[in-house]
């Protein structure tokens, strides 16, 4: 379809227009009781004085619905750490979205859960640390954790909202997979993620902490497809793999600018969460464009949406529709230039150095003390 | 594709807590929706989907759908079947 599109425009280098956003990712805060050492958010974390506030929030959502957004994921940080999430939950639902609440299950009591059940939530997505307190409290950094989320997570089931659970899974808890499994069924989880770390944020920066061994990542995969056949009808496990053992890179977030976007807690439009590290996008803001003008014709979206921003080897590569590059951000984190090709690729000159280097980090037996994540430790 | 399997006559299909159908105005299209998943629905999944009340008999249903499509139940029933069990064994529709 696109061809012959292309074919009626003037110039072959103009891109179709894209198709509206699926999914929108609403970082509603950064304020966060955990503290873990993966954390996806940037190293410089938005204070809560540059939040935004309850109406624009309402009124983002409510762009977001008209747009043609389907699935909102409300997170943070801890996302009911905002006195509104009840009202901001219940707009969200009212517009149309559906609503998938992502948290650490700490500081939500039954109180609170109930009203965000009856405000409208559809899903909750609960984050999972470890399979037993000592893991758990050691990356994310909070006593009892463990306790606490197991309760959660029970009284969600009980209340018979569908649960997910999120592993991201690294070095300090790569060797607790199965019973992360187990942990999940135990739960009545309906769903489970074995999240591999993308190192990004504070992941990026704690990698040498986290990068697991290939041997240790290779058994996790038989690990995962084991259990999937054996639980099939009762739990899903979806499995996201370290890209920096991968022959090809992800496609992130199904293509610049062309399935989901994200907004920061102070109301920055993102193609990705981590697309500031890509300091010269000019990202607009949710006080200044609405949503629709953002998605269409922001600048940071127009960067590198499609193909035609791509150099060598992505440019004549038979697979540039299939992953678009890879990831901006890590092209730009590991080679220096947003516009290479993401260096995990097999056709990329640093794949090799990549790889041994992954390789390499994982091997040190006293890798030393990881970076907790905060608000002044950036 | 799931094999096919009969669906009884009182049978109530119901979608189950956290499955959405809706119009997806911006698309022109209805969707069934779940966590994380978006099942884009055709014309007749469409009229088939927006009968799934939680009330309404699979007999019922079809009974609608013979008038709506003007086609005999034995000719619809397959693909009625079809689909449902599908969409059960995704768990988006319960059975």
């Amino acid at each position: 379809m696109s061809e012959t599109i292309l074919l009626d425009r003037p110039s072959a280098a103009v891109e179709p227009r894209p198709q509206p956003p699926l999914g929108l990712l609403a970082e509603v805060t950064h304020r966060c009781p955990l503290r873990c050492t993966y954390c996806s958010n940037p190293l410089q974390l938005d204070p809560k004085s540059s939040e935004l506030d309850t109406e624009t929030w309402k009124r983002v959502f409510s762009e977001a619905a008209e747009l043609g957004v389907i699935h909102l994921h409300m997170s943070g940080g801890e996302p009911t750490a905002r006195r509104d999430i009840v009202e901001l939950m219940r707009h969200a639902a009212e517009v149309g979205l559906y609503t998938n609440l992502i948290t650490s299950g700490i500081g939500v009591d039954e109180a609170k859960l109930d009203a965000l059940v009856e405000a409208g939530c559809d899903h909750i997505q609960l984050s999972m640390q470890g399979a037993d307190e000592g893991i758990t409290q050691r990356v994310g950094g909070y006593k009892g954790g463990f306790e606490r989320k197991q309760a959660f997570a029970r009284a969600v089931v009980a209340r018979g909202v569908p649960l997910t659970l999120n592993a991201v899974i690294h070095r300090m808890n790569i060797h607790q997979v199965p019973e992360m499994i187990e942990k999940a069924v135990e739960f009545g989880a309906k769903r489970l993620e074995i999240a591999h770390t993308q190192y990004y944020g504070w992941a990026l920066k704690n990698r040498a902490q986290l990068m697991p061994a290939r041997e240790d990542v290779d058994r996790t995969i038989e690990e995962v497809e084991t259990a999937r056949e054996r639980l099939k009808g009762t739990l899903v496990i979806d499995a996201v793999f370290p890209d920096y053992y991968a022959r090809y890179p992800k496609l992130c977030n199904g293509g610049w600018g062309t399935r989901t976007f994200s907004v920061t807690p102070s109301g920055k439009v993102l193609p990705c969460h981590a697309a500031e590290t890509i300091t010269h996008l000019g990202f607009w803001n949710v006080r200044d464009h609405s949503l629709a003008e953002t998605w269409y014709d922001g600048p940071a979206f127009e960067a590198y949406r499609g193909t035609s921003w791509m150099k060598e080897p992505c440019r004549s590569c038979e697979r540039k529709h299939v992953d678009f590059g890879g990831c901006r951000c890590q092209a730009l984190a590991l080679t220096g230039d947003a516009a290479n090709t993401d260096p995990v690729c097999i056709k990329s000159p640093l794949h090799e150095s990549i790889g041994a280097m992954a390789t390499t980090e994982s091997a040190v037996a006293e890798p030393g003390a990881a970076t907790y994540r905060g608000f002044r430790a950036g | 594709m799931a094999e096919l399997r009969g669906i009884a006559d009182d049978t109530v299909p119901a979608l189950p807590r956290g499955v959405k159908f809706r119009e997806d105005k911006a698309r022109g299209r209805h969707v069934l929706l779940g966590p994380e998943r978006i099942f884009e629905a055709d014309p007749i999944a469409t009229e088939i989907l927006k009968r799934i009340d939680g009330r309404t008999t699979f007999k019922e249903i079809l009974g609608q759908l013979t008038q709506l499509f003007t086609a005999d139940e034995a000719t619809i029933r397959p693909d009625v079947e079809a689909l449902l069990t599908d969409l059960s064994d995704k768990q988006m529709v319960t059975l």
